[in-house]
């Protein structure tokens, strides 16, 4: 023992440390060990792309099950795993975290945080997930909390409350790891919250910076904001953002104002929800942002995950953001500054006739009682993304042919409780007729396409036009995986996990899991092997080819 | 909706104007009767309840009253009360009265039309008999199953859809009840009610009451069709036949 203490001494004296499973640097080149999955989206680019390519469309047929985890717990399973040497760290409702052999799916251990009874969220129990720098797992919690976990065993090191969870704060994200820094955002834009972004030193919790996602008095913007409305404008921050290194900036997309269905209760464009916000990752200081729905009436959460890209733009090599957007506009952004530089709908729109040369929607509000197209859930929504650098497309889960028709009514604001300002039904095609609703209602597809269907949308942002649209019945939720055999993994509502031709977006592959699809698949590499691992109802599946199959 | 709503007073005025005119003491807006829901939901369900059951010999959904019978008559109990049943006097204006008043009128359905209700023995003699509606749809174990199953019928849908149902079938058709054409690649067409679908397959009943699943890839022809094979009951049944249908059919509720 004493030798032991003697030589961790020296080595630390020399500079040495002992190997921390997961540090900074390799966490900022994730893209070069493509055998793990290092953060929610892969890596700080948020590509969900992968270089593995032993899976093929000439092979994928002999893909196989290998493995199963079952959640113990009902409801929709958002949960994105993280894959780090041959170990995958998942969630599970509401805040268990587990660990998993990758190759045999039996668990080292299993953590379960139970939050407090006093936790309000407004669509459910979700969490998206962990993330991993050095030994140590970072959960943001249903109430609000940020529990700092030691990867190894399992137990908890520290937990700090970052938001108060009897204002129905609550933390439903995959906290971001940059540098030496954990940042989270909060959740609660359905309960009058006022959202933030906030740092926080990743071995001790001390809070670095905190930004809100509202500007206070004296702040650029606070007048977006009528009278006090700005103290309850909720602009919620509930999905994982990304990270440019080079130009040290981290990206949020930022959530809906509140009350939810009522603009009149806050005139003005209400910054920054529905916003993209570009802050400098040392100070949290907002560096840019762009606001894709001002003085949002309809629910259109900008909490999509901004994908970073790297491509030529009217012929010169450009830094940029690729956004489909709730609203049902596909955006190409300028990701040193915000400046718009391309944007069109990919599904019907109506609550804007267009964008004018800065982005700005230019509204057109419906008459009361009449249908707004993209309805509530959106074009799209918190679905992850992909983009293939190979094939140049980014691909997104769309809803098309939905609408819904809102109501809005003045909401007085209580600390806590839900602050809507309304509500909506979805439009249906005779009065009284089933509907989709957040998640799948039932195995038994009674609503049907003619309220909306979902699809994979293989967006060209050259062209600002679909390659390709491979539609499904129901309206999905599932997140993209691309490959560097060009395979396109994805999912649905109806329980299918596909693989698609990330050309073409033929079928190569299906088989049906059963439950619905609402998160991205993930691939990782153990021993040789290639996995691929989704979640269907409640169930992670992994599979693998066949032994044998080249 | 609104247009749906018009859509359905047009529908309703070009085929059967005489049964509209029958059931209905007024014309109600779709605001109308949104504004009776809001003020039924926070004024009066606390002792009619949420489905206008709650006091003894009274069914404010099915329109069974024990003091009134016309709108005036509403409308009088709403700003008097009832001294002797406990029911306060309500300090309403006129619209709001109009709301509540078309909000009953409508079956609860606030999105819907007036309904009338006769008598439920009549009307299970018409469903079985003249109806012929037993030769598609079954009813506690009778009948024939290629199309839905009414046994729970008050249970699922509104009466003011059962009532759309009967007057105009194809215009309330649920869409996932569309009968199906299908044409295998051998040739063999396959006709059917969906009983659920999704990107690669579909599920039916077929005209010999057989469940059948079908892989769409192996399909020549796959048609979903948009119009009803049920013929409206104003074309066999008066208005008063129809309420008393729509009786019977109320009191299906499921096991």
């Amino acid at each position: 023992m004493r030798r032991t203490v003697l030589v961790t001494a020296l080595l630390a004296a020399l500079g040495f440390q002992l190997q921390a499973q997961v540090p900074t640097d390799r966490i900022l080149r994730a893209a070069a060990e493509p055998q793990n999955w290092l953060t929610y989206n892969g890596t700080y680019m948020s590509q969900r792309y992968s270089t593995l390519a032993q899976i093929t469309p000439a092979n994928v047929a002999q893909l196989e099950s290998k493995w199963v985890v079952q959640n113990q717990v009902f409801g929709a399973w958002q949960s994105n795993p993280l894959v780090v040497d041959g170990v995958m760290y998942l969630t599970q409702r509401p805040n268990d975290v587990m660990a998993v052999d990758a190759k045999t799916g039996r668990l080292f251990w299993l953590y379960r945080y139970t939050p407090s009874a006093d936790s309000k969220v407004c669509c459910g129990a979700n969490n998206r997930g962990v993330a991993i720098l050095g030994d140590t797992l970072y959960m943001g919690t249903l109430d609000g909390h940020l529990v700092a976990i030691d990867a190894r065993s399992g137990r908890p090191i520290w937990n700090i409350e970052v938001g108060d969870v009897k204002l129905a704060y609550s933390i439903t994200l995959a906290p971001l790891i940059i540098k030496d820094k954990v940042l989270v955002g909060v959740g609660g834009g359905e309960f009058g919250i006022r959202g933030f972004v906030v740092a926080y030193d990743a071995k001790t919790g001390k809070e670095a910076w905190r930004t809100y996602t509202i500007p206070g008095p004296g702040e650029p913007g606070h007048d977006s904001w009528e009278g006090d409305s700005w103290k309850t404008g909720g602009a919620p921050v509930w999905v994982t953002g990304s990270y440019d290194p080079a130009l040290n900036l981290v990206y949020w997309g930022v959530g809906n104002p509140g009350p939810d269905w009522n603009p009149d209760q806050r005139a003005g464009d209400n910054l920054y929800s529905d916003s993209v916000i570009a802050l400098d990752v040392d100070t949290g200081k907002l560096k840019w942002h762009f606001q894709f729905t001002p003085n949002d009436g309809y629910d259109y959460d900008s909490t999509q995950v901004p994908v970073l890209v790297d491509a030529n733009w009217k012929g010169t090599p450009s830094k940029l953001m690729l956004w489909a957007n709730r609203n049902g506009y596909f955006y190409v952004l300028d990701r040193t500054n915000g400046k718009f530089l391309a944007g069109t709908p990919y599904v019907k729109v109506n609550w804007s006739s267009g964008l004018d040369a800065n982005g700005r929607p230019i509204p057109t509000p419906q008459p009361p009682g009449q249908p707004t197209w993209p309805g509530n859930q959106g074009g799209t929504n918190l679905y992850p993304p992909s983009y293939s650098p190979r094939t140049g497309l980014f691909y997104f889960s769309a809803w098309q042919d939905y609408a819904t028709i809102y109501r809005k009514e003045t909401t007085k604001f209580e600390p806590g409780k839900t602050f809507l300002g309304g509500g909506f039904t979805v439009l249906a095609p005779v009065p009284g007729a089933p509907t989709v609703g957040i998640g799948r209602r039932s195995p038994i597809n009674n609503w049907t396409d003619e309220v909306g269907n979902g699809a994979v949308i293989a967006m060209d942002p050259q062209t600002m036009k679909p390659r390709w649209t491979t539609p499904q019945f129901d309206v999905t939720d599932a997140g993209m995986l691309t490959t560097a055999s060009d395979i396109l993994f994805t999912g649905g509502r109806e329980g299918y996990f596909l693989a698609l031709d990330a050309n073409t977006g033929k079928v190569l592959w299906k088989t049906n899991l059963g439950g619905q699809i609402v998160m991205a698949p993930i691939t990782y590499q153990v021993e040789g092997k290639q996995y691929v691992s989704v979640i269907s109802g409640h169930t992670l599946v992994t599979f693998a080819l066949r032994d044998g199959v080249k | 909706m609104r247009l749906l709503f018009w859509a359905l007073g047009f529908l309703l005025a070009g085929s059967t104007g005489s049964f509209a005119q029958a059931v209905q003491d007024h014309q109600y807006s779709t605001a109308d009767i949104e504004t009776g829901s809001r003020l039924y939901a926070a004024q009066c369900a606390l002792c009619h309840g949420v489905t206008g059951d709650g006091v003894n010999g009274i069914n404010l959904r099915l329109g069974q009253f024990r003091r009134v019978a016309s709108d005036d008559d509403l409308a009088r109990v709403l700003a008097t009360g009832v001294a002797g049943a406990g029911m306060p006097a309500f300090k309403f204006q006129a619209a709001e009265v109009n709301g509540i008043i078309a909000f009953i009128r409508a079956g609860f359905d606030p999105t819907g039309t007036p309904v009338k209700v006769g008598t439920a023995a009549k009307g299970q003699a018409l469903v079985d008999g003249k109806g012929r509606c037993l030769t598609c749809h079954r009813i506690n174990g009778r009948g024939i199953r290629t199309a839905p199953d009414l046994s729970d019928i008050a249970a699922v849908r509104t009466p003011a859809a059962i009532q759309r149902s009967l007057l105009d079938p194809t215009s309330a058709m649920l869409p996932i009840n569309r009968p199906v054409r299908a044409v295998t690649r051998q040739g063999r067409t396959i006709r059917g009610r969906r009983l659920n679908e999704d990107m690669f397959t579909v599920q039916l009943m077929d005209e010999e009451e057989q469940l059948v699943s079908l892989v769409k890839a192996d399909l020549r022809e796959y048609e979903v069709l948009k119009t009803s094979t049920m013929p409206s009951a104003a074309k066999t049944l008066s208005p008063e036949e129809i309420a008393d249908v729509m009786a019977y059919l109320l009191t299906l509720k499921g096991q």
